[in-house]
């Protein structure tokens, strides 16, 4: 591969027991990291440094680790998914930094994602928000119509899909300085309203969606884009104004 | 034991008709009295409860991960098939039947693939009823693709993302019953033992992953729908926290484990690093349709890039070996997985092997041709009948960021190099396992009450499965195939009433779970669990993996063995048992892995034939094909549990009867 070189690092990473528990930065040197390494390989590696070393390892959310699942949710150097753009943390590589960085890393930090452990958080409030409107009423059943008789003009399905691209990993929460989740309620509330299967319950879904938002304790979004900078996947800030459209219309009814 | 598939009678067009026509029912008013537990929320978790509770059952679901949403369906990039036949093109039921019987290299049940073909077309439907932004033309109707080992275009997809878009239309479908109350959802909770009453399925141990509480949950019925066994090789492309263990409990328990050694290992993912690799990313099998394999013809070739002196992008069309297109005509680049790999496995063991890593394992994938002819169409296309070759290379980029962007930008963030201007480098790796929990027609496991679905079963894919019928069979099993065979099961247990977590089953169950619990926290020896499953991994790979022969079996099965011992000897694991410890779930995981890749080399050790994705070095044909046996080897092996020696296991054969395709040769030529 391109640019094969080990380097060395200091590591300022967020410590917390419980969610009860205190927290704070502890300070961890790792040497001989392969810059070809992904973040979360150095964290393993890490780890198995502090195991071998009988210190308990550093707890963080991570599965897929290929920018799809949305579990991965570091805050790295003071940016959601670190200093990179269009990719979350698992994609973030080593090669992003030099011998003899300092690297904080710390849990997403809001209000509606209360730390769990370390730099593991809570987002079942994004669950709740799904709950209460993400999907369109339609029963499993073998006798739907046949896909093709609604014809969908390639344009709405290509904005519905890029809106639908939304892995909810919370990363527009985590660095929206008013922790507003806007971003990801407006691409769900935006996927739907731009198919005709969606349209039918517009209205409540909107409106229940919105409520559920305000209820977790999520922030407001004053429009400084943040948001749409740091989402691993692009999700534009049209789907913010189209879900404030779809909002409006909704109360007015 | 006598296995009985329970295959309905009848000519196979009207076997799932009449099946159904069959089974019992269970009446609106008694569902609510009936509760069932789903283990596993992607596509046949997910679906299966959400289609549960639309009926009116109770349903519990768990998943391991914070939000049934990141379940590793989501990886899944490149389409899913259905016989729609909306290109014209000759497809049909019976078309996607007998390419997947025959994909699967004549070791599928021949039932269980034609209700599969039959249900396909109504999962597109239903799909996008829910709202699933699939590609469409300019005409508004559904954009199809070709995948490997087909000759029509029956793949349905959206860009590189149609395992995300399909598993986030289950899991709306699922948060739709959970936001109605009949859906409680488990989040953070992972299955660690079956609990059986009676002989039959009536609930699991639980660990929830935040507090390490140990729960017990009753049911009438258990269905686990956890996904495949890759990670047993350590590195695999499914996600760090997939796992064997619901389905190695419930084999412990006495449902049979089918064909251990079937497992896929698909061509297009990217090479190995280093020693610091956690796991592989795949490369779509659709790139495929555009990109071209090959490796230098000449060993110095393939030399000079490997070190660093040669581009590829400097070697003359006629000195690249394009060995799929030379060995397949018919097929080309699209041949089935298990046959690409074992040709890039064949041209880097004879060294001409691209990749600048330890074993110099890589070829390969190339997009310029596709640039060119895109490039070209689409200037015409926009009325430019004279394009300049600027024109047509900026056109014809375009056309593939807007086909594979998002696996062009993953492919550049792994590995620093811009394949729109240079060809990916890829190599096999593990990704899927056709073999699993052994089920009848049903999916009902040999547990009664216990069902599996998805790739935990073994049922539909034979000895290798095509590329887009995963999440095809994950959908068909949860949408259309549980909802009626569990109600048939639950149909005798509508006056059996609630079933109490206070049986004695259910404290023996939930004790044999902390005392595991407990010895692992309590072992503090001096290596972590990584440090043993990449052993095994590496045994797996290198003895259990492409290539594999009696000699390096039979070291396996004894080098696991011995490993065994080992990791219960000397695994140190950090913390407590009641608190969120990430080290103790790989611990328990491990374990089981531990076990389960023993059988697999006793599966491949004993089926002494090569077919689809295992292939055995003593049996292939002069030109290195794969070398079947029907005569001897038409058979589902399945192993039963005999206690922690898995050299005890038994295996059990259940015989494969052709009655609507003739068998053949497998040839793609």
């Amino acid at each position: 591969m391109a640019s094969k070189k080990n380097i060395n690092i200091n590591l300022k990473i967020w410590r917390q027991k419980n969610a009860k528990a205190k927290g704070s930065m502890e300070t961890y040197k790792l040497d001989n990291v392969s810059t070809d390494s992904s973040f979360l390989e150095m964290l393993d590696q890490l780890n198995e440094e502090l195991i071998n070393k009988q210190i308990e390892p550093v707890a963080f959310d991570h599965d897929c680790r290929e920018g799809i699942c949305g579990m991965c949710s570091l805050y790295i150097n003071g940016r959601a998914h670190g200093p990179d753009t269009g990719i979350t943390t698992c994609q973030l590589h080593m090669r992003m930094f030099n011998d003899g960085d300092t690297i904080f890393v710390e849990p997403w930090r809001s209000k509606a994602f209360p730390v769990i452990k370390d730099l593991v958080v809570d987002r079942t409030s994004f669950e709740r928000i799904q709950q209460a409107g993400g999907f369109v009423s339609v029963n499993t059943s073998g006798n739907t119509i046949d896909a093709n008789a609604t014809p969908v003009p390639k344009h709405d399905a290509d904005k519905a899909f890029e809106a639908a691209a939304c892995i909810g990993c919370g990363a527009c929460v985590a660095t929206c300085k008013n922790g507003s989740a806007m971003l990801f309620v407006g691409a769900k509330v935006s996927q739907y309203a731009l198919l005709p299967q969606g349209k039918v319950e517009a209205t409540q879904r909107v409106l229940n969606m919105v409520r559920q938002m305000d209820e977790e304790g999520f922030g407001n979004c004053t429009n400084t884009g943040a948001c749409e900078i740091e989402c691993p996947k692009g999700i534009s800030l049209e789907n913010i104004a189209r879900m404030n459209r779809e909002f409006l219309k909704a109360s007015l009814k | 034991m006598k296995l009985d598939s329970k295959i309905p009678d009848g000519h196979i067009s009207e076997k799932w008709t009449n099946h159904k026509n069959n089974l019992k029912l269970v009446a609106p008013n008694n569902r609510p009295k009936i509760d069932i537990i789903i283990v596993g929320t992607g596509l046949a978790g997910a679906s299966a409860a959400a289609s549960f509770a639309e009926m009116g059952y109770n349903v519990k679901a768990f998943c391991y991960q914070d939000s049934p949403r990141r379940a590793h369906s989501i990886a899944a990039q490149g389409g899913i098939n259905a016989a729609k036949n909306y290109q014209n093109d000759g497809d049909s039921i019976y078309r996607l039947f007998y390419d997947t019987i025959k994909g699967g290299d004549y070791r599928a049940r021949e039932a269980n693939v034609h209700r599969l073909a039959e249900v396909s077309g109504n999962i597109i439907d239903q799909c996008v009823a829910q709202g699933v932004p699939f590609a469409r033309e300019y005409g508004g109707m559904l954009d199809n693709r070709s995948f490997g080992g087909t000759q029509v275009q029956r793949t349905f997809y959206a860009a590189g993302q149609t395992g995300q878009q399909l598993l986030l239309g289950a899991y709306s479908a699922l948060n739709r019953q959970i936001g109605l109350g009949r859906i409680e959802m488990y989040n953070r909770h992972e299955m660690l033992e079956l609990v059986k009453v009676d002989g039959k399925a009536r609930g699991i141990i639980a660990r929830n992953l935040i507090t390490g509480e140990i729960e017990r949950h009753s049911a009438h019925a258990v269905i686990v729908a956890t996904g495949g066994y890759g990670n047993v090789y350590f590195l695999s492309t499914n996600a760090m926290g997939s796992n064997v263990t619901a389905a190695w409990k419930i084999h412990r328990q006495g449902a049979l484990f089918a064909n251990p050694a079937y497992v896929q290992i698909h061509p297009t993912c990217i090479p190995v690093h280093g020693t610091n690799q956690s796991k592989l990313t795949l490369m779509s099998e659709s790139l495929r349709n555009s990109g071209r394999i090959w490796v230098p013809k000449k060993k110095e070739d393939a030399e000079a890039i490997r070190e660093g002196r040669l581009k590829p992008v400097q070697i003359a069309e006629g000195d690249r070996d394009y060995f799929l297109e030379r060995r397949y005509p018919a097929f080309g680049n699209l041949v089935p997985r298990d046959v690409a790999s074992r040709a890039a496995k064949e041209r880097c063991d004879a060294g001409f092997g691209i990749e600048a890593n330890d074993t110099n394992e890589g070829v390969y994938l190339d997009f310029s041709t596709e640039i060119q002819n895109k490039g070209k169409q689409a200037a015409y296309a926009k009325g430019n009948h004279n394009p300049s070759a600027d024109e047509i290379t900026t056109l014809g980029k375009k056309w593939l960021e807007e086909k594979y962007g998002n696996l062009f930008t993953m492919y550049q963030k792994i590995t620093d190099e811009n394949p729109y201007e240079t060809p990916m480098k890829i190599y096999p790796a593990v990704h899927y396992t056709m073999g699993g929990v052994w089920v009848d027609y049903n999916l009902q496991s040999t547990i009664p009450g216990c069902f599996v679905a998805g790739e935990a079963n073994f049922s539909d894919h034979g000895a290798n499965r095509l590329g887009a019928s995963a999440l095809m069979q994950g959908l068909a099993d949860g949408y259309f195939v549980l909802p009626y065979t569990v109600s048939n099961y639950l149909a005798d247990d509508i006056r059996t009433g609630k079933i109490s977590t206070d049986l004695p089953e259910f404290v023996e169950a939930e004790n044999r779970v902390k005392d595991q619990i407990n010895s692992f926290i309590n072992n503090k020896g001096t290596k972590s669990v990584d440090h043993f499953h990449k052993r095994l991994g590496n045994i797996m790979w290198n003895k259990v993996g492409m290539g594999r022969n009696e000699n390096g079996l039979t070291e396996a099965i004894s080098e696991i063995a011995a490993l065994k011992e080992e990791f219960y000897k000397n695994v140190y694991v950090p913390g407590s048992n009641d608190e969120l410890n990430p080290e103790l779930e790989k611990a328990l995981r491990v374990a089981d892995f531990i076990e389960l890749g023993q059988l697999m080399a006793m599966d491949a050790l004993q089926r002494k034939e090569s077919c689809g994705g295992h292939f055995r070095e003593e049996y292939q044909d002069s030109e290195g094909e794969t070398l079947r046996d029907d005569v001897n080897f038409s058979f589902v092996g399945a192993w039963e549990y005999q206690g922690s020696d898995i050299n005890k296991e038994v295996l059990h054969k259940e015989d494969l009867k052709y009655d609507f395709i003739k068998i053949a040769a497998r040839n793609y030529k």
